[in-house]
């Protein structure tokens, strides 16, 4: 493979391999001979990812256009699986000689394997779906036409409430060309794209400040954050809850009830059962929810799944980074655990089906099981009508982030926007809030699911192993009838 | 290398034809390389090369920043046109700019920052590194039922920076590290900690059998954990974790966050921000220091300062543009990233050590919690509120009783810096972020 002159990334938006023919000449039998060069005897199975990414960021901050950036990363990741085995390399050099390289370390793991397969690749397919069709990519969208947004930005929230004296504001967008060709013949290829609008806010009242963000997106057109002035939305809820914080008093500390609001208050699912159900930590019995298949994990209310088929979503995928179709996988159903989230390696030593869960951050990493979009189904409460029934307890609404430890089961997450609930009535805010729990007991101390599930608004990133991805969460209202609060009044 | 200045020089050359007044590129180019087991057995073995280039260009005071990992001659002449282009579009901003040039380093000190050594290691042997290292934990305790693994990895990069007001400079750094998570189960509990060892040199790295041993000790006595009731008491954190604390005050001190008032440490220089027992050090100068440099992110030198002397905090950490925007000089603290301007950071941060061992600080407490692992990200940089998920040992008498779990600690980092009662003798100076045992005098523990 020889390095052709390159050609603009987006000029065949719907064929990802006539990309890669056309930019670095990889073609049918040159990914044949590269696979042959990864494949040993005992080699189970090998894959080629192929990736080229743009990316542009730009930034906000006193008013003024801080930072304009664009990025340019390609690579090739060599992956070789024998039994428990892998073996990976990649370089950022998309050539035969580095090909050659990686596939040296990638089958090294199968020792002395020498012979040499040869595997016909089949045609290229696309996904058999496209749950994210872009007319005109973001990233395409003039710098300038962006610049005007944080702006206009910028403006509404200095006008929301005078005492809002700092505004941050930034768009990033990405787009994505994989290819993947695996030793069962198997060629596919993707084109992600990837949008994100963030407001932050400071707000200052005689020397306290307190801040407030919101922002979101997904695998959208650059028009999307303005359909129903949806920027304007995330500013002004930027800023409302940096004035809402100004009157936040101490959190409380101890065990009570919990009111989680509908969205991004779904991030407790992620870590307290999706992190526990990666198979990963499942085949290796080093998760707290090892050997649970089948057994009541959670309340007969609840239902939970992970969907990586919903449009234009940002956790969705149309495959996985193994080429696999992503699908809307139970992992609780009316509390009853029933699966995990799969990627190849595991599932094949797990003899179990693959779920489209294999996941990676890029060609430098090698694919792991990750969640997509995790959410709990709907309920019949009323929200208000669980508020109502709760006497003294702690209403969260928003979060910043949360952490698992897998093996203990103990995770916790923060609240950036909480309340306290006094005899069924929303009562003052609350400031540095953390919710402390352990995942196999949480959910089965659900009592109340309401009828309002709404999923996030586009702003999570999933960290496992040093590696991030983009993902989803969603749930309904709901009320768990004891957590442990961590503020500072006891 | 397969970039030099010469190929840098015109790069700036070709973007000053284009209109350009001013502009700068980094360029960083380097393998790396890492073996994974787990239960004895190979995981995962995986081999690295990469390179990449980051391109700043000014027209007068507007500017914008490229980044690609493409090196052929025809990406970088377009990247240059693009990022003249982006420039020319973004507003202008008063405060940027390159440094003036008397202010620049003027040679590139040796600071020993490398050694290949560990390259030349047989990948049996690197294997084996890591293989020894879980087999040491696992052995320790028939307790000690499963594992993560254990990783031994190494990498060796090239870092050059060129800028058209006249500086060039380039080094080179290594690294290894190993680490290992046990996991150890007990009446139906699991447990897992770690241990690691980071270097720059391989040869000054602790046995792959200590860092075994210390992550089997650190797993077993999490075993039997439970919770405890919501209480105001003493707080004592390991090294492991007191260093994030110090962490939390180096950002809070970088010019950015200062000038954004996203810090809560806005307008207290010269304050009485800490206990009077607390000074910290910044140094990049420290020789094989993980944090070390020979020069800033802008080609200025880089020299140790005192950030916090006796509680008072003496400086921020600035680059050229913070600095402006504050109307102070840079300290020489610029980090620059790849895909993105220059920001002012820490480098080898260190709260120096005090007089008292880790025992006779536990000894001190009647009642309290030595921590050891924290999570979650209950921190806000803005006001100080700290709530964080913890995992530690219970205090009762002065020794430590039992481990505790599924509880957090809260305060407010203002305050906490300031209730700093006791350090311990037993800093990590290898640490890039450091400080030795620290007591806090007093936190809400929420339990039960």
């Amino acid at each position: 493979m020889t390095n052709k002159t390159a050609n603009s990334p987006t000029n065949n938006p719907e064929k990802p391999d006539q990309f890669f023919l056309e930019k670095y000449g990889l073609s049918t039998s040159s990914l044949e001979s590269a696979m042959g060069k990864v494949l040993g005897k005992r080699i189970d199975y090998a894959d080629l990812f192929f990736e080229y990414l743009t990316s542009e960021s730009i930034s906000l901050e006193e008013g003024i256009v801080k930072k304009v950036s664009k990025n340019v990363s390609q690579g090739v990741g060599v992956r070789a699986l024998a039994q428990e085995k892998t073996g990976y390399a990649y370089s950022d050099d998309i050539n035969t000689d580095q090909l050659l390289i990686a596939a040296k370390t990638a089958r090294y793991i199968a020792e002395e394997g020498s012979s040499s397969a040869t595997v016909p690749m089949h045609q290229v397919t696309a996904p058999e779906r496209n749950l994210y069709p872009v007319g005109t990519p973001p990233i395409e969208v003039p710098v300038e036409r962006k610049i005007k947004l944080l702006e206009e930005i910028d403006r509404i929230a200095r006008q929301y409430d005078p005492r809002i004296k700092k505004v941050m504001a930034s768009f990033s967008s990405e787009y994505k060309i994989i290819l993947i060709a695996n030793s069962e013949g198997v060629v596919i290829g993707d084109i992600l794209p990837l949008e994100r609008l963030n407001v932050t806010c400071i707000a200052e009242e005689q020397g306290n400040r307190q801040v407030g963000s919101f922002g979101g997106g997904g695998r959208y057109e650059f028009g999307y954050f303005l359909d129903e002035q949806r920027f304007e939305q995330y500013t002004r809820e930027a800023a409302r809850q940096a004035i809402v914080n100004l009157s936040a008093i101490d959190a409380p500390a101890g065990g009570m009830e919990v009111v989680l609001g509908p969205g991004w208050p779904g991030i407790l699912l992620h870590e307290a059962i999706g992190h526990g159900l990666e198979a990963d930590f499942n085949r290796k019995g080093t998760s707290a929810f090892s050997g649970k298949i089948g057994q009541r994990v959670a309340s007969e209310l609840c239902t939970i799944v992970d969907d990586g088929t919903l449009p234009s979503r940002r956790g969705s995928l149309n495959c996985d980074d193994e080429g696999t179709p992503t699908s809307k996988t139970v992992l609780i159903e009316k509390g009853i655990l029933k699966g995990y989230l799969q990627d190849r390696l595991n599932a094949k030593l797990m003899k179990m089906p693959l779920t489209g869960n294999g996941r990676r951050e890029s060609y430098a990493h090698s694919p792991m099981p990750r969640m997509t979009n995790t959410y709990m189904l709907a309920g019949e409460s009323a929200p208000e009508e669980i508020l109502r029934s709760v006497r003294k307890g702690l209403y969260a609404v928003s979060f910043g982030g949360g952490q698992v430890d897998i093996t203990s089961g103990k995770f916790v997450f923060s609240a950036s926007e909480a309340y306290l609930i006094e005899n069924g009535k929303i009562g003052r805010p609350v400031k540095g809030a953390t919710l402390i729990g352990n995942g196999p007991d949480v959910l089965t101390k659900v009592t109340m699911v309401g009828n309002d599930l709404s999923l996030d608004s586009g702003i999570g990133t999933c960290g496992k192993d040093g590696q991030s991805v983009p993902v989803g969460v969603g749930l309904p209202t709901i009320k768990i009838s004891e957590m442990t609060v961590g503020g500072t009044k006891s | 290398m397969a970039f030099d200045l010469n190929r840098a020089e015109e790069l700036l050359k070709k973007a000053e034809k284009q209109g350009a007044t001013a502009g700068d590129l980094i360029v960083v180019e380097g393998d790396s390389f890492s073996a994974q087991v787990r239960l004895r057995e190979v995981e995962k073995i995986s081999n690295a090369r990469g390179k990449s280039l980051g391109l700043r260009i000014f027209f007068g005071k507007r500017s914008a920043i490229t980044s690609t990992s493409d090196f052929s001659h025809e990406s970088l002449d377009r990247l240059v046109s693009d990022t003249c282009t982006l420039a020319q579009i973004t507003p202008e901003d008063p405060f940027s700019g390159l440094p003036a040039p008397e202010l620049l380093a003027k040679s590139v000190p040796e600071r020993d920052l490398a050694d290949t050594d560990v390259e030349k290691l047989p990948i049996e042997e690197k294997i084996d590194i890591a293989r020894r290292a879980e087999g040491a934990a696992l052995e320790q305790d028939p307790r000690l039922t499963n594992s993560e693994g254990a990783e031994f990895g190494h990498y060796h990069t090239l870092v050059l920076y060129a800028a058209s007001n006249g500086f060039h400079g380039s080094y080179q750094t290594t690294g290894a590290s190993l680490s290992v998570m046990p996991i150890a189960t007990q009446d139906g509990q699991m447990q897992r900690d770690y241990w690691y060892s980071s270097r720059r040199k391989y040869k000054e790295m602790e046995s792959p059998e200590a860092v075994g041993k210390t992550a089997a000790m650190r797993t077993l006595r999490r075993l039997g954990a439970r919770k405890v009731t919501t209480q105001e008491v003493p707080v004592i954190f390991d090294p492991e974790i007191s260093s994030s604390l110090v962490g939390h005050l180096a950002s809070a001190v970088s010019g950015y966050s200062i000038y954004k008032g996203a810090s809560f440490l806005i307008d207290q220089l010269g304050k009485q921000i800490a206990s009077a027992d607390v000074t910290i050090e910044d140094d990049p100068t420290l020789p094989s220091g993980l944090g070390s440099r020979p020069f800033d992110g802008e080609g200025l030198p880089s020299y140790k300062k005192t950030v916090i002397e006796n509680g008072v905090l003496k400086t921020y950490l600035l680059d050229t543009y913070s600095g402006k925007k504050l109307g102070l000089a840079s300290t020489g603290s610029a980090v620059r990233g790849i895909g993105d301007p220059p920001s002012a950071g820490s480098s080898n941060f260190h709260l120096k050590p005090g007089r008292y061992t880790p025992q006779e600080i536990v000894r001190s407490v009647k009642a309290g919690l030595y921590v050891t692992e924290l999570i979650g990200f209950g921190v806000n940089m803005v006001t100080g509120d700290y709530s964080r998920g913890a995992v530690g040992i219970w205090i009762e008498n002065g020794e430590l009783a039992y481990p505790v779990e599924e509880i957090t600690i809260a305060g407010n980092l203002k305050e906490m810096y300031k209730q700093i009662e006791m350090i311990g003798n037993d800093l990590n100076p290898w640490r890039r972020t450091a400080a030795p045992t620290l007591k806090i005098s007093r936190m809400t523990v929420a339990g039960n």
